[in-house]
């Protein structure tokens, strides 16, 4: 096929996808008009029925608590597909991190960045643990906070060094904390089912509005996803880390 | 309001432009990183704080360290 005939057809292409696309743009609702029941149902009751400020976390980690509980197993299974994916192979020798260059020093962090490191893991460790802990009053909760938990781990390994990194975040505890907070998640359901019938239902008290201590199951529910949210995120980047220092192919 | 919303959409998409014209993968990663970072203040601006916090997480920092992490181990056997 010549170029010619090559772009004409990619023109006549683009052109009809530009067309559907102005199309289907036109007949979008006005820009920030919302006229759905469900939505507009939970933004006038959610705050009275759950006792939680935050109705993005009532509906995460309540309404629709079994959708936010199947995204966990799909983190749990993309983790362990990582985990398994990157363990080491039985041709491949695991060696510490070393000098391949003998004679010259392994270069290290910068002073900058390990200063900044070491000023800001514990704050990061704070905002985490103050993410998770107040996902049910305002914007943030397990996945958020618990991403940032394994962001200040990241500060240790930036700030100290790889064995730093390894003693604060040991590989067993965190595949222990990921596969215990995703019981925690079902069997907090389970509780539920058991005692009336109905999968994750909130029979906790519900508390007075806009404590740490109010909404009944959410925050617990939301904590086991922080757990582990964090656990995992840990996990993939410890694995990702050792791959890229440890482990060694076979020599030829 | 109207301002800002907009300014951050143009920005959006610029940095979207330049995140695929880029091609160096090291610089890419960091200009991916800084979209992901005007991803989150774009959220934010549109009154969705949840997502824009999700976003600052994962778009800013875990998914440019990964890549990042992926680079140094392709780097690290080419040598």
């Amino acid at each position: 096929m010549s170029a010619r005939a090559r772009g004409l057809m990619t023109s006549c292409g683009c052109g009809a996808l530009a067309g559907l696309l102005v199309w289907a743009l036109s007949g979008l609702p006005d820009f920030g008009a919302y006229h759905r029941l469900y939505g507009l149902y939970l933004d006038a009751h959610a705050v009275a029925q759950r006792h939680a400020t935050n109705v993005v976390a009532a509906v995460t980690f309540d309404y629709r608590g079994v959708d936010t509980m199947i995204e966990e197993f799909i983190l749990f299974a993309a983790v362990v597909g990582v985990a398994l994916l990157l363990r080491a192979q039985r041709e491949e020798t695991e060696v510490g991190p070393r000098d391949e260059a003998r004679g010259r020093r392994a270069p290290r962090s910068s002073d900058a960045v390990r200063m900044f490191g070491l000023g800001a893991v514990g704050p990061s460790v704070l905002v985490g643990i103050y993410i998770v802990a107040h996902g049910h009053l305002t914007p943030g909760g397990g996945f958020q906070g618990g991403t940032v938990l394994a962001g200040a781990l990241t500060l240790v390994y930036l700030a100290g060094e790889y064995l730093v990194f390894r003693r604060v975040g040991p590989v067993e505890l965190m595949d222990l904390s990921e596969g215990a907070a995703a019981a925690a998640f079902v069997a907090a359901g389970l509780a539920g089912l058991v005692a009336a019938g109905t999968f994750l239902l909130n029979l906790l008290p519900l508390g007075t509005i806009g404590e740490i201590d109010s909404a009944g199951l959410i925050p617990i529910v939301n904590t086991a996803v922080g757990v582990e949210v964090a656990a995992g995120m840990s996990l993939v980047l410890s694995e990702f880390l050792e791959q890229t220092l440890m482990v060694r192919g076979r020599r030829s | 309001m109207i301002a800002v919303q907009v300014a951050i959409l143009v920005l959006v998409a610029a940095t979207a432009v330049a995140v695929v014209l880029t091609r160096e993968p090291l610089a890419q990663t960091i200009a991916l990183s800084f979209y992901g970072l005007l991803l989150a203040i774009l959220f934010f601006v549109f009154q969705a704080p949840d997502v824009s916090l999700s976003e600052i997480a994962v778009g800013s920092v875990a998914l440019p360290l990964m890549v990042l992490l992926a680079l140094a181990k392709i780097r690290g056997g080419a040598e």
